[in-house]
Protein backbone atom coordinates (compact mmCIF):
# COMPACT_ATOMS: atom_id res chain seq x y z
CA UNK A 1 0.00 0.00 0.00
CA UNK A 2 1.16 3.09 -0.77
CA UNK A 3 0.38 4.78 2.03
CA UNK A 4 2.45 2.88 4.56
CA UNK A 5 5.70 3.37 2.25
CA UNK A 6 4.60 7.09 2.78
CA UNK A 7 4.44 7.08 6.05
CA UNK A 8 8.03 4.81 6.34
CA UNK A 9 9.25 7.84 4.43
CA UNK A 10 7.96 10.50 7.03
CA UNK A 11 9.24 8.70 9.73
CA UNK A 12 12.37 8.21 8.81
CA UNK A 13 14.29 11.90 9.49
CA UNK A 14 13.70 11.40 13.00
CA UNK A 15 17.81 9.53 12.93
CA UNK A 16 17.83 8.76 16.30
CA UNK A 17 16.42 5.07 16.56
CA UNK A 18 13.03 4.37 17.52
CA UNK A 19 10.93 7.38 19.21
CA UNK A 20 11.14 7.42 22.68
CA UNK A 21 7.32 8.52 23.07
CA UNK A 22 6.05 5.80 20.41
CA UNK A 23 4.61 8.48 18.20
CA UNK A 24 5.31 10.46 15.02
CA UNK A 25 7.09 14.21 15.60
CA UNK A 26 3.93 16.10 13.94
CA UNK A 27 1.39 14.16 17.01
CA UNK A 28 4.19 14.77 19.93
CA UNK A 29 4.36 18.62 18.68
CA UNK A 30 0.47 19.07 18.89
CA UNK A 31 0.89 17.35 22.48
CA UNK A 32 3.23 20.06 23.22
CA UNK A 33 1.61 22.92 22.29
CA UNK A 34 -1.50 21.20 24.33
CA UNK A 35 0.23 21.09 27.30
CA UNK A 36 1.87 24.81 26.94
CA UNK A 37 -2.08 26.05 25.97
CA UNK A 38 -3.04 24.45 28.99
CA UNK A 39 -1.26 26.55 31.33
CA UNK A 40 -2.73 29.64 29.35
CA UNK A 41 -5.95 28.33 30.37
CA UNK A 42 -4.88 27.50 33.72
CA UNK A 43 -3.44 30.83 34.22
CA UNK A 44 -6.66 32.65 33.28
CA UNK A 45 -8.87 29.92 35.25
CA UNK A 46 -6.23 30.53 38.19
CA UNK A 47 -6.12 34.50 37.57
CA UNK A 48 -10.06 34.50 38.30
CA UNK A 49 -10.39 32.45 41.33
CA UNK A 50 -7.52 34.40 42.94
CA UNK A 51 -9.94 37.45 42.22
CA UNK A 52 -12.83 36.31 42.78
CA UNK A 53 -11.45 35.08 46.75
CA UNK A 54 -10.08 38.72 47.10
CA UNK A 55 -13.20 40.16 46.44
CA UNK A 56 -14.81 38.08 48.54
CA UNK A 57 -18.24 38.49 46.58
CA UNK A 58 -19.29 37.69 43.26
CA UNK A 59 -22.58 37.83 40.71
CA UNK A 60 -25.12 35.07 41.62
CA UNK A 61 -24.56 33.13 38.35
CA UNK A 62 -27.83 31.43 37.96
CA UNK A 63 -30.19 34.71 38.24
CA UNK A 64 -27.54 35.78 35.32
CA UNK A 65 -26.72 32.68 33.08
CA UNK A 66 -28.86 30.69 31.42
CA UNK A 67 -27.97 27.32 32.65
CA UNK A 68 -30.24 25.62 29.99
CA UNK A 69 -28.12 27.12 27.11
CA UNK A 70 -25.13 26.30 29.02
CA UNK A 71 -25.87 23.12 29.49
CA UNK A 72 -27.09 22.58 25.53
CA UNK A 73 -23.74 24.05 24.69
CA UNK A 74 -21.90 21.17 26.76
CA UNK A 75 -23.78 18.92 25.36
CA UNK A 76 -23.11 20.06 21.50
CA UNK A 77 -19.42 20.14 22.59
CA UNK A 78 -19.32 16.61 24.08
CA UNK A 79 -21.32 15.07 20.47
CA UNK A 80 -18.78 16.88 18.36
CA UNK A 81 -16.12 15.40 20.52
CA UNK A 82 -17.94 12.01 20.11
CA UNK A 83 -17.89 12.51 16.16
CA UNK A 84 -14.19 13.40 16.05
CA UNK A 85 -13.41 10.34 17.71
CA UNK A 86 -15.60 8.34 14.81
CA UNK A 87 -13.50 10.63 12.47
CA UNK A 88 -10.10 9.31 13.25
CA UNK A 89 -11.26 5.90 13.86
CA UNK A 90 -12.74 5.67 10.85
CA UNK A 91 -9.47 7.29 9.24
CA UNK A 92 -7.32 4.87 10.81
CA UNK A 93 -9.66 1.95 9.63
CA UNK A 94 -9.23 3.02 6.02
CA UNK A 95 -12.94 3.71 6.03
CA UNK A 96 -12.62 7.01 3.59
CA UNK A 97 -16.15 8.16 3.51
CA UNK A 98 -17.27 8.21 7.04
CA UNK A 99 -14.03 10.53 8.16
CA UNK A 100 -15.63 13.22 5.75
CA UNK A 101 -18.82 12.76 7.06
CA UNK A 102 -17.89 12.27 10.44
CA UNK A 103 -15.40 15.55 10.47
CA UNK A 104 -18.16 17.72 8.54
CA UNK A 105 -20.80 16.85 11.44
CA UNK A 106 -17.70 17.67 13.77
CA UNK A 107 -17.47 21.39 12.43
CA UNK A 108 -21.74 21.32 12.28
CA UNK A 109 -21.11 20.92 16.33
CA UNK A 110 -18.57 23.23 16.41
CA UNK A 111 -20.86 25.89 14.46
CA UNK A 112 -24.26 25.15 16.88
CA UNK A 113 -21.61 25.89 19.55
CA UNK A 114 -20.53 29.19 18.39
CA UNK A 115 -24.01 29.66 17.59
CA UNK A 116 -24.72 29.71 21.30
CA UNK A 117 -22.13 31.73 22.33
CA UNK A 118 -22.63 34.32 20.01
CA UNK A 119 -26.21 34.74 21.15
CA UNK A 120 -25.20 34.61 25.29
CA UNK A 121 -22.78 37.08 24.36
CA UNK A 122 -25.62 39.60 22.56
CA UNK A 123 -27.79 38.45 25.53
CA UNK A 124 -25.14 40.15 27.57
CA UNK A 125 -24.03 43.29 26.10
CA UNK A 126 -27.77 44.26 25.54
CA UNK A 127 -27.94 44.08 28.93
CA UNK A 128 -25.68 46.59 29.25
CA UNK A 129 -22.51 44.20 30.14
CA UNK A 130 -19.33 45.78 28.68
CA UNK A 131 -15.72 44.64 28.93
CA UNK A 132 -15.37 46.45 32.55
CA UNK A 133 -18.72 46.79 33.50
CA UNK A 134 -22.06 45.28 33.83
CA UNK A 135 -25.28 46.40 35.58
CA UNK A 136 -24.84 43.13 38.00
CA UNK A 137 -22.63 45.04 40.97
CA UNK A 138 -18.99 43.58 40.36
CA UNK A 139 -17.65 44.57 37.13
CA UNK A 140 -14.66 42.17 37.45
CA UNK A 141 -17.22 39.58 36.26
CA UNK A 142 -17.23 40.89 33.00
CA UNK A 143 -13.63 40.79 31.94
CA UNK A 144 -13.29 37.09 33.63
CA UNK A 145 -16.56 36.41 31.64
CA UNK A 146 -15.98 37.78 28.33
CA UNK A 147 -11.78 37.25 28.47
CA UNK A 148 -12.07 33.54 29.59
CA UNK A 149 -15.33 32.24 27.12
CA UNK A 150 -13.90 34.65 24.33
CA UNK A 151 -10.32 32.78 24.35
CA UNK A 152 -12.06 29.34 24.59
CA UNK A 153 -14.53 30.79 21.77
CA UNK A 154 -11.38 31.73 19.99
CA UNK A 155 -9.80 27.92 19.95
CA UNK A 156 -13.48 26.53 18.86
CA UNK A 157 -13.32 29.40 15.87
CA UNK A 158 -9.92 28.14 14.86
CA UNK A 159 -10.61 24.16 15.50
CA UNK A 160 -13.74 24.70 13.20
CA UNK A 161 -11.02 26.77 10.61
CA UNK A 162 -8.48 23.80 11.37
CA UNK A 163 -11.15 20.79 10.75
CA UNK A 164 -12.49 22.38 7.73
CA UNK A 165 -8.76 22.28 6.26
CA UNK A 166 -8.37 19.23 7.05
CA UNK A 167 -11.62 17.52 5.80
CA UNK A 168 -10.66 19.38 2.32
CA UNK A 169 -7.44 17.53 2.04
CA UNK A 170 -8.45 14.98 3.47
CA UNK A 171 -11.12 14.98 0.09
CA UNK A 172 -8.10 15.63 -2.15
CA UNK A 173 -6.19 12.55 -0.36
CA UNK A 174 -2.93 14.60 0.31
CA UNK A 175 -3.16 13.57 4.23
CA UNK A 176 -2.45 10.71 5.99
CA UNK A 177 -4.73 9.35 8.80
CA UNK A 178 -1.87 10.55 11.08
CA UNK A 179 -3.20 14.52 10.75
CA UNK A 180 -6.89 13.43 11.31
CA UNK A 181 -5.55 12.43 14.13
CA UNK A 182 -3.53 15.30 15.37
CA UNK A 183 -6.60 17.36 14.51
CA UNK A 184 -8.80 15.37 16.83
CA UNK A 185 -6.34 15.99 19.60
CA UNK A 186 -6.82 19.80 19.48
CA UNK A 187 -10.91 19.49 19.21
CA UNK A 188 -10.96 17.14 22.18
CA UNK A 189 -8.46 19.39 24.05
CA UNK A 190 -10.80 22.12 23.36
CA UNK A 191 -13.66 20.08 24.91
CA UNK A 192 -11.43 19.38 27.73
CA UNK A 193 -10.81 22.90 28.76
CA UNK A 194 -14.42 23.56 28.34
CA UNK A 195 -15.15 20.87 30.91
CA UNK A 196 -13.31 23.38 33.48
CA UNK A 197 -14.97 26.60 32.18
CA UNK A 198 -18.81 24.98 32.34
CA UNK A 199 -17.68 23.85 35.86
CA UNK A 200 -15.70 26.85 37.33
CA UNK A 201 -17.13 29.90 35.99
CA UNK A 202 -20.47 28.49 35.46
CA UNK A 203 -21.39 26.10 38.15
CA UNK A 204 -18.92 27.15 40.76
CA UNK B 1 -4.23 0.50 12.08
CA UNK B 2 -5.34 -3.30 11.86
CA UNK B 3 -5.86 -2.33 15.84
CA UNK B 4 -7.79 0.51 15.21
CA UNK B 5 -9.98 -2.11 12.73
CA UNK B 6 -10.71 -4.52 15.82
CA UNK B 7 -11.16 -1.33 18.90
CA UNK B 8 -14.34 -0.48 16.70
CA UNK B 9 -16.67 2.54 17.38
CA UNK B 10 -18.26 1.17 20.55
CA UNK B 11 -15.74 2.56 22.63
CA UNK B 12 -16.17 6.74 21.50
CA UNK B 13 -19.95 5.70 22.18
CA UNK B 14 -19.70 4.59 25.45
CA UNK B 15 -17.23 7.01 26.48
CA UNK B 16 -19.83 9.94 25.15
CA UNK B 17 -22.53 8.21 27.00
CA UNK B 18 -21.01 8.76 30.68
CA UNK B 19 -19.33 12.12 29.94
CA UNK B 20 -23.18 12.95 29.11
CA UNK B 21 -24.40 11.30 32.76
CA UNK B 22 -21.49 13.04 34.78
CA UNK B 23 -22.54 16.46 32.66
CA UNK B 24 -26.22 15.92 34.32
CA UNK B 25 -25.29 15.38 37.60
CA UNK B 26 -23.16 18.20 38.04
CA UNK B 27 -25.94 20.00 36.59
CA UNK B 28 -28.48 18.06 38.81
CA UNK B 29 -26.18 18.36 42.09
CA UNK B 30 -25.86 22.57 41.44
CA UNK B 31 -29.89 23.05 40.96
CA UNK B 32 -30.59 20.81 43.98
CA UNK B 33 -28.30 22.51 46.29
CA UNK B 34 -26.13 21.14 48.94
CA UNK B 35 -23.90 22.55 50.97
CA UNK B 36 -21.02 24.82 49.72
CA UNK B 37 -17.77 23.08 50.35
CA UNK B 38 -19.63 19.65 49.18
CA UNK B 39 -20.66 20.85 46.15
CA UNK B 40 -17.42 22.52 44.94
CA UNK B 41 -15.38 19.29 46.30
CA UNK B 42 -17.94 17.09 43.95
CA UNK B 43 -17.43 19.58 41.01
CA UNK B 44 -14.05 19.23 40.79
CA UNK B 45 -14.19 15.77 41.37
CA UNK B 46 -16.34 15.45 38.71
CA UNK B 47 -14.79 17.70 35.93
CA UNK B 48 -11.34 15.73 36.70
CA UNK B 49 -13.41 11.96 36.03
CA UNK B 50 -14.81 13.93 32.68
CA UNK B 51 -11.40 14.97 31.79
CA UNK B 52 -9.70 11.84 32.44
CA UNK B 53 -12.60 9.99 30.28
CA UNK B 54 -11.59 12.49 27.21
CA UNK B 55 -7.80 12.13 27.40
CA UNK B 56 -7.98 8.70 27.81
CA UNK B 57 -10.39 7.14 25.63
CA UNK B 58 -11.56 10.58 22.67
CA UNK B 59 -7.74 11.29 22.73
CA UNK B 60 -6.38 7.66 23.11
CA UNK B 61 -3.35 8.56 25.76
CA UNK B 62 -4.89 4.79 27.24
CA UNK B 63 -2.98 3.41 24.33
CA UNK B 64 -0.25 5.58 24.03
CA UNK B 65 3.11 4.32 25.47
CA UNK B 66 3.75 5.14 28.72
CA UNK B 67 6.57 7.85 28.16
CA UNK B 68 3.48 9.71 26.49
CA UNK B 69 1.37 9.18 29.42
CA UNK B 70 3.67 10.50 31.58
CA UNK B 71 4.81 13.22 29.37
CA UNK B 72 1.40 14.55 29.57
CA UNK B 73 0.00 13.82 33.31
CA UNK B 74 3.01 14.55 35.20
CA UNK B 75 3.13 18.67 34.46
CA UNK B 76 -0.72 19.13 34.76
CA UNK B 77 -0.91 17.05 38.44
CA UNK B 78 2.22 19.15 39.45
CA UNK B 79 0.45 22.01 37.95
CA UNK B 80 -2.36 21.44 39.93
CA UNK B 81 -0.62 20.63 43.04
CA UNK B 82 1.24 23.97 42.52
CA UNK B 83 -2.08 25.86 41.65
CA UNK B 84 -4.03 24.27 44.98
CA UNK B 85 -0.67 25.46 47.64
CA UNK B 86 -1.58 29.38 46.17
CA UNK B 87 -4.92 29.35 45.96
CA UNK B 88 -6.14 26.75 48.11
CA UNK B 89 -5.26 28.32 51.92
CA UNK B 90 -7.06 31.26 50.40
CA UNK B 91 -10.32 29.47 49.31
CA UNK B 92 -10.31 27.26 52.73
CA UNK B 93 -9.71 30.81 54.61
CA UNK B 94 -12.61 32.55 53.16
CA UNK B 95 -14.68 29.67 52.87
CA UNK B 96 -14.15 29.73 56.92
CA UNK B 97 -14.88 33.49 57.42
CA UNK B 98 -18.05 33.04 56.12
Amino acid sequence: MSAGEHRTTLAAPWGGGQSPFGVGWPKFMMWLFLISDTLTFAGLLTGYGAMRLALGRWVHQFEIFNIGLVSLMTFILICSSATMAVAVGAARAGDRPRVLRYLLLTVLGGLFFLGAQAYEWTHFIGEGARLFTNPWGVPQFSATFFIITGFHGGHVTAGVIYLLITALRWRRGTIQPESVEIAGLYWHFVDLVWVFIFTLLYLI
Amino acid sequence: MAEGQHRGYRIYAVTWFWLLVITLLEVAIVLVGVPRAVLVTALVVLALMKAALIMAYFMHLAYERLALVYAVVVPMALLAVVLFAFIGPDALSVHRMR
